[in-house]
């Protein structure tokens, strides 16, 4: 069906970017539209779920050039759960930013920077052409590059370093295997190409190209040997910064991966077994690297990493149970890898370091705010019935189905690493008594004044909401999972749905 | 000529990578940019290089006729050109205020440390 409001989600954060780009100095005003942006832009994401969860498949041919010719946008239950989930995230961490991002850096441009990495977010989640994928991720970079080092202290530009050189080795890579692509099937709408690459007889050339792909979507995802960026890096920007790099934007690497090897490259037994092995060695060296770290934002990092691994292993088991342990694992993952990084936030604003062990005493002090934040890391580690447990019951059941037995033990041994380095952050953080240090440390979260500490926690709060909702009704997210697992598996409806009814051979 | 592209394809990747392989960050963006220039050059030889008109309808004619060029390959490449113009331009901004930063341009300098922020 064509639709062409569903590219509303990423006009919006165009407009909202460029009219914060007229009050580049008026910090206030900035904060009030990014905000105000957002929230609407929610409001269409939640609009275009409602929508495609009705119809199916919505389609936008930009200016009216039928596909495979033109340039498709194609919104499925997939792509609108992930703009929803966007959407969340983006909201939270906005309101983070007004208070937990500086005056300076915001008359740096940090608020229509932060637009327009959304719009090329979600732009990504929607496009059906695998040349626009490319623009979109490109638009995503740039815009990362210049958060990740905007303020320009000393540690955020070494970190970038390593950042911006892999991820323009990544889009390198990429634009080689498309342009292998074009060259074996002279297509470059998605649907098109899964129908002219079945035919390729040549199917050594095929498997090497998905494994350019692969190559390129893995360092941006950072899975197993092409991670090492991610560590050296997160930690570096502020919270809120880090918190939508964490929760959105390896992610968007995943997305691509699930929708290239579901609808172009049918993983063959090769290309299965190596994903798995591949999630297995992502699961325990995460999990290992989060171990030995002892400063809180440099474990996240890590256990990003090792959270990669679940989502990845789905992907190369392939049935039908595992993509929807997936899905559900990424609806997840977004929502708390969001969150623990604006706690992460909360912490240092309140004893002023991410040290693990110079902290202690936060429990005695904040006994609600540890609460809440308890509810944030707990779903994390998947206690049940709390969020993160879920998607790895399914996980498991295909693991045993599939007999991957040591990516089940890799995800076990994962499992119980995570929780024991969140049950070491708490202890030190939350338990222990404060260590005496030599120079006493200002709480700057208790010398604000109320409306601004309520803005800190509001995002908090509301996140961590929506995570023992994912955690509690799990059966409504299990439902959505199954119906996206059952898309991806079965591509026929896709393929229809954009290139119409009548299917072009050449 | 598709030969020689070829040739020059290989040259520029090999280029590239080994250059980003040196521990100088000026050859590392001279690397990336050899990379790019070689991704640039495989769109063009893959997209099938033709002998022939350019892909524009005469105005006695409803559709192209005979051989032409292909022009997805063109606006592929022009679009891939602009995007690691901006990039690279980022990235020349970056590495020149890393050297202001550590006064080096030695790789094995960078190291980041366990500050906080």
């Amino acid at each position: 069906m064509t639709d062409n409001s569903i590219i509303l989600p990423v006009l919006s954060h165009l407009f909202t970017a460029i009219l914060l780009i007229f009050f580049w100095r008026k910090v206030r005003i900035q904060q009030i539209i990014s905000v105000a942006g957002n929230l609407l832009i929610l409001g269409l994401s939640i609009g275009l779920f409602v929508k495609t969860w009705r119809s199916g498949f919505l389609t936008m041919q930009a200016g009216d050039w039928q596909a495979p010719f033109g340039i498709t946008f194609v919104a499925d239950v997939f792509s609108s759960t992930m703009i929803l989930l966007a959407g969340i995230a983006g909201l939270a961490a906005s309101i983070y930013s007004t208070v937990g991002i500086s005056r300076h850096r915001i008359q740096y441009g940090y608020f229509p920077i932060f637009h327009f990495l959304l719009l090329g977010l979600n732009g990504a989640f929607l496009t059906g052409d695998i040349f626009n994928l490319y623009v979109w991720f490109e638009v995503v970079i740039i815009s990362s590059f210049v958060l990740m080092t905007l303020g320009g202290r000393k540690p955020q530009i070494e970190g970038a370093i390593k950042y911006v050189t892999l991820n323009l080795l990544a889009s390198v890579m990429f634009l080689t295997a498309i342009a292998i692509l074009y060259g074996l099937t002279g297509s470059l709408n998605m649907a098109d190409l899964s129908l002219k690459l079945a035919k390729i007889d040549n199917r050594g050339l095929v498997n090497i190209t998905g494994l350019l792909f692969f190559l390129g979507f893995g360092i941006k995802s950072a899975v197993f040997p092409l991670y090492f960026w991610l560590p050296s890096s997160y930690h570096t920007p502020p919270s809120a910064i880090a918190a939508i790099f964490g929760g959105l934007l390896t992610k968007v690497g995943i997305y691509a991966l699930l929708r290239v090897f579901t609808l172009i490259f049918i993983p063959d037994e090769f290309t299965a077994t190596m994903f798995t092995i591949i999630a297995a060695a992502t699961l325990l060296t995460g999990a290992f690297g989060a171990f030995i770290k002892r400063n809180i934002r440099k474990m996240f990092s890590y256990l990003i990493v090792c959270h990669i691994g679940f989502l990845l292993g789905g992907l190369g088991m392939h049935t039908d149970v595992a993509l929807a342990g997936t899905v559900f694992y990424l609806i997840h993952d977004i929502i708390v890898k969001t969150n623990m990084f604006l706690a992460a936030g909360l912490i240092y604003k309140i004893s002023g370091t991410n040290n693990m062990e110079k902290l202690g005493g936060l429990y005695a002090d904040y006994p609600k705010l540890s609460l809440l934040i308890a509810v944030v890391l707990f779903s994390m580690v998947g206690i049940p019935p709390l969020s993160g447990f879920w998607p790895k019951i399914y996980l498991f059941q295909a693991s045993f189905a599939t007999g991957n037995w040591y990516l089940l033990t890799a995800m076990i041994i994962a499992s119980f690493i995570t929780l024991f380095v969140i049950a070491r952050l708490w202890a030190d953080a939350f338990w222990r008594k404060k260590p005496a240090t030599e120079a006493a440390v200002t709480d700057d979260f208790a010398e604000m004044p109320w409306y601004k500490r309520s803005l800190l926690v509001a995002p908090v709060i509301f996140l961590a909401a929506i995570s023992l909702y994912i955690g509690f009704g799990a059966e409504h997210i299990m439902i959505l999972s199954q119906r996206i697992a059952t898309d991806l598996k079965d591509t026929a409806p896709y393929i229809k749905a954009v290139l119409g009814r009548e299917i072009i051979n050449f | 000529m598709e030969l020689l592209l070829i040739i020059l394809i290989g040259v520029l990747y090999a280029t590239g990578i080994f250059m980003m392989l040196r521990r100088s960050m000026v050859k590392l963006l001279i690397g990336l940019i050899l990379l790019g220039n070689g991704a640039n050059m495989l769109i063009f030889v893959l997209g099938g290089i033709t002998m022939g008109k350019p892909p524009i309808i005469g105005d006695s004619e409803k559709i192209l006729s005979g051989v032409y060029a292909d022009p997805i390959p063109q606006a592929l490449i022009l679009t891939a050109i602009v995007i690691s113009f901006g990039l690279q331009a980022f990235a020349i901004v970056l590495l020149k205020r890393v050297y202001v930063l550590i006064e080096t341009d030695d790789m094995n300098d960078l190291n980041t440390p366990d500050t906080d922020i």
